[in-house]
């Protein structure tokens, strides 16, 4: 029999549902049904609060919360839409799509990339800031994958599942501000590095055309992301099936 | 283990060799003095207190005297207690100055400072009280000037509790930036479940122009050290960590020199001044970034991660440094703990005003006659610090703003000049106390230009962890570099104020909820000097 897990009353846009205690505003948003967009959150992994995408409004509260990363808490009264709350979500992703070169035709992704998908279900349809046009260095040293930083958004998605799932801990940034890059190893080339195990979750939990397999070809790259938690929630099963068993 | 120290009869002992001589000569060796040639000074008072007048005159070097942009400063203090200040000196007027003094028993005119100058008069020095006074260098100087007393009595002749007391009657608001109540956040360390729980001082003090934290670490070094001592009695920490930055070498040598001498008296270390308290404080020194000055960032980069700041909640009294309990204060707040628990808590918060108790101690820069380091009650006008202290502004030309926070700050107009200098007037008015960064400026200034100056800062110094601060910054600075040239159009003054409130709004951090304020003020105050700018095709004034 399944355990009772204990429940809390909380209001989302006006409509009152049971949040499963200790899980996140996003995750009670998304069980019910109500999309809240993001980028950095990836089911599986610790949230970093990053993009700030999944920015709400919380009664009482004068501060925005990311709600990938804020936990429920009993007749707590939340906001994710609003004109303020969607006019800053276009202006991130302006500022993102800003930032690199997203040039969605000439894609490995397009069509299959989160950041489109996001810019088109919030309404993003232009970009008023001044384009930054980095020229960044692509790296094709890997055999099997290889990593584009100009369609980079820095969500850290890629570093945060090779320490925390794979355990090796091949992606990590360096520098600061605009000059923040994903670097592979101490900086080296990505083919050189003696601590990627060619696992590929860094791959498929990429939102963007950034990291794709070697060969793709416009629009073909096809990420997996929800891998991801379908590998966490495995393990977990195996674990309690073990001890259980013990 | 060796005895600890007898604080009283060193103190007696120091005290009668300040009476050794008639006469006694501080030298201003403080960083800025020392760039402005205190070297020279200090040796040729040396060679004269080492050579004919051995019998007259004792030479010390001493901390900061305030008067930054008027050095070196030299001080002769009569055993009488008179006290005559000097000026610009240089090592040749040194020998004459100490030279007339010790033959004729009389000031020299020439070099001389008038102490009653309201520069000096209206200052109140309680975090600054031994600078000037003391040899940072030598406990000893430390201890006569009451140095440890309070940690003697404190560990002697008080709960931790009492000494939580004490602070919370202060009404002692962190002088980092936020002004949060100092008493709240030990009170968080001290309910923490223990035994591992750590202090840390923040001393990474990077808004531009600022040194104030600097100069108490380096000129006062055993303060902080006592402070950081009387709060982890308070909240029951064994261990402190000193967050300096690399570009502070000399405070990194005088805390490490304090340190060891400190522990070697058993004012630190295993079982301070006999009693069952222990506490160790160790150096951290930062790479220098602006935000590593954020709380959970300076833990990361003491944990030896990435200068990165994380979400809060959890607050690092909840979960901090190496996942235990830590309590974050800035140096100046911790250097204001000796003379609370001395003097006690009323004493303190009788200075000031209500909301904002004691002194600020700030770096006063810009267009004035007299800058230099400050220290005045909270609640003194900006008037009063304008016009008395900072002697108005350079020889023909009038207040246009005076900027406080850095560039988490705002600038304020001459209307408002007589604003009290206090935590929530300065809130009110669309900037911040901070850290104690002052700048004035006068009628030459342009101001789309300082908030550039500031933005190009915060995007230069922003992490790049979170989206808005990381991109918003680049485009905000582009957007006041075109419109400070003279092309903007209307849309980017629109644009501009719309990604000053995603910012602000949306940000992670400390950094970029308040890197847009230096455009926002300014916008507030001088909006027409943005619109001047604006192409006239466009519609603009101009
Ligand atoms: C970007 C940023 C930079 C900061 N830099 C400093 C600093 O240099 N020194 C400091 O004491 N506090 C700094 N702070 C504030 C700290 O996070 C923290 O609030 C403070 O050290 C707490 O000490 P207090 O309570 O004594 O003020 C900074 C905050 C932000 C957001
Ligand atoms: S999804 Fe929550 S901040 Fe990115």
């Amino acid at each position: 029999m399944a355990e009772r897990v204990p429940t809390v009353p909380i209001t989302i846009d006006g409509v009152e549902m049971e949040a499963t205690a200790g899980e996140t505003v996003l995750q009670c948003a998304r069980r019910h049904g109500v999309d809240i967009p993001s980028l950095c959150f990836l089911e599986g992994l610790s949230p970093v609060g990053g993009c700030r995408l999944c920015v709400v409004e919380v009664a009482e509260d004068l501060r925005l919360r990311p709600a990938c990363a804020t936990t429920v808490t009993s007749d707590m009264e939340v906001t994710t839409q609003s004109s303020r709350l969607r006019s800053y979500r276009r202006s991130i992703l302006e500022l993102l799509f800003a930032e690199g070169n997203h040039v969605c035709a000439v894609c490995v992704s397009n069509g299959a990339c989160e950041l489109q998908d996001v810019a088109v279900r919030c309404g993003m349809d232009h970009v008023r800031y001044e384009l930054q046009a980095p020229r960044r260095r692509v790296d094709a040293s890997h055999p099997r994958y290889v990593f584009d930083p100009n369609r980079c958004i820095l969500c850290t998605r890629c570093v945060r599942v090779c320490d925390e799932i794979e355990g090796a801990h091949v992606w990590d940034v360096a520098h600061r501000g605009h000059g923040a890059e994903l670097v592979t190893d101490l900086h080296r080339p990505w083919g050189e590095s003696t601590s990627c195990t060619w696992c590929g979750k860094c791959v498929a939990s990429c939102p963007t055309g950034a990291l794709s397999h070697q060969g793709s070809s416009v629009g073909e790259m096809r990420h997996t992301p929800d891998m991801i938690a379908w590998l966490v929630a495995a393990r977990r099963r195996e674990w309690t099936e073990r001890e259980a068993r013990r | 283990m060796a005895a600890p120290i007898d604080l009283h009869e060193v103190a007696e002992r120091e005290r009668e060799e300040q009476f050794r001589t008639p006469l006694r000569v501080h030298v201003c060796h403080s960083t800025s003095c020392a760039t402005a040639g205190s070297g020279a000074v200090l040796q040729a008072a040396r060679d004269l207190a080492e050579g004919d007048l051995a019998s007259s005159v004792a030479v010390s070097p001493t901390g900061c005297m305030g008067l930054c942009s008027a050095g070196p400063l030299l001080r002769v203090v009569e055993r009488g207690g008179g006290q005559h200040d000097y000026h610009h000196v240089t090592g040749a007027a040194a020998e004459r100055i100490v030279r007339h003094h010790a033959d004729r028993g009389a000031a020299v005119p020439e070099h001389r400072l008038d102490t009653a100058l309201p520069f000096f008069a209206r200052q109140h020095r309680v975090v600054l009280a031994n600078a000037g006074e003391i040899d940072p260098d030598r406990i000893e100087s430390y201890v006569a000037h009451g140095g440890y007393a309070a940690l003697e009595r404190a560990l002697t002749s008080m709960t931790p509790e009492d000494v939580l007391d004490q602070v919370r009657r202060s009404r002692l608001r962190g002088r980092g930036g936020a002004g949060y109540p100092t008493a709240n956040k030990w009170a968080l360390l001290a309910a923490a479940p223990g035994p591992v729980k750590y202090v840390v001082a923040n001393g990474d003090e990077g808004d531009p122009g600022a040194y104030m934290d600097r100069t108490i670490m380096e000129d006062d070094p055993h303060r902080v050290l006592e402070g950081i001592a009387l709060a982890a009695y308070a909240t029951g920490a064994r261990h402190a960590y000193i967050y300096v930055r690399a570009e502070y070498p000399r405070a990194v040598e005088r805390l490490d020199r304090a340190i060891k001498v400190a522990r070697r008296n058993r004012l630190l270390g295993r079982r301070i001044l006999d009693t069952d308290v222990d506490l160790d404080i160790e150096i951290r020194i930062g790479a220098g970034a602006f935000v590593c000055g954020e709380e959970t960032a300076l833990l990361a980069s003491i944990e030896g991660r990435r200068g990165t700041p994380r979400l809060r909640p959890p607050y690092p009294t909840e979960r901090g440094l190496f996942g235990a309990p830590t309590m974050i204060n800035n140096v100046e707040t911790l250097a204001n703990i000796a003379p609370i628990v001395a003097n006690g808590g009323d004493w303190f918060a009788s200075i000031g005003t209500p909301g904002s108790t004691g002194t600020k101690v700030f770096a006063l820069a810009g267009d004035l006659v007299n800058t230099g380091l400050i220290e005045v009650p909270m609640g003194t006008t900006l008037r009063d610090i304008v016009e008395d202290i900072g002697g108005g502004m350079t020889e023909g030309h009038t207040f246009k703003a005076a900027q406080t926070g850095g560039p988490s700050g705002g600038c304020i107009p001459a209307r408002y000049l007589d604003t009290p200098v206090d935590y929530d007037s300065l809130r009110a008015l669309g900037s911040i106390m901070g850290s104690g960064g002052l700048i004035v400026m006068d009628d030459r200034t342009r101001m789309p230009d300082v908030a550039r100056f500031f933005m190009e800062f915060s995007k230069d110094e922003s992490c790049g962890a979170c989206a808005p601060c990381r991109a918003g910054t680049v485009q905000m600075h582009h957007l006041l570099t075109t419109i400070s040239s003279g092309r903007g159009r209307r849309r980017d003054l629109r644009d501009l104020e719309h990604l000053c409130a995603v910012v602000r709004d949306t940000s992670l951090c400390g950094l970029g909820q308040t890197a847009p304020n230096p455009v926002l003020s300014t916008l507030q105050y001088f909006r027409d000097e943005y619109e001047a700018l604006i192409a006239p095709a466009e519609g603009g004034h101009g």
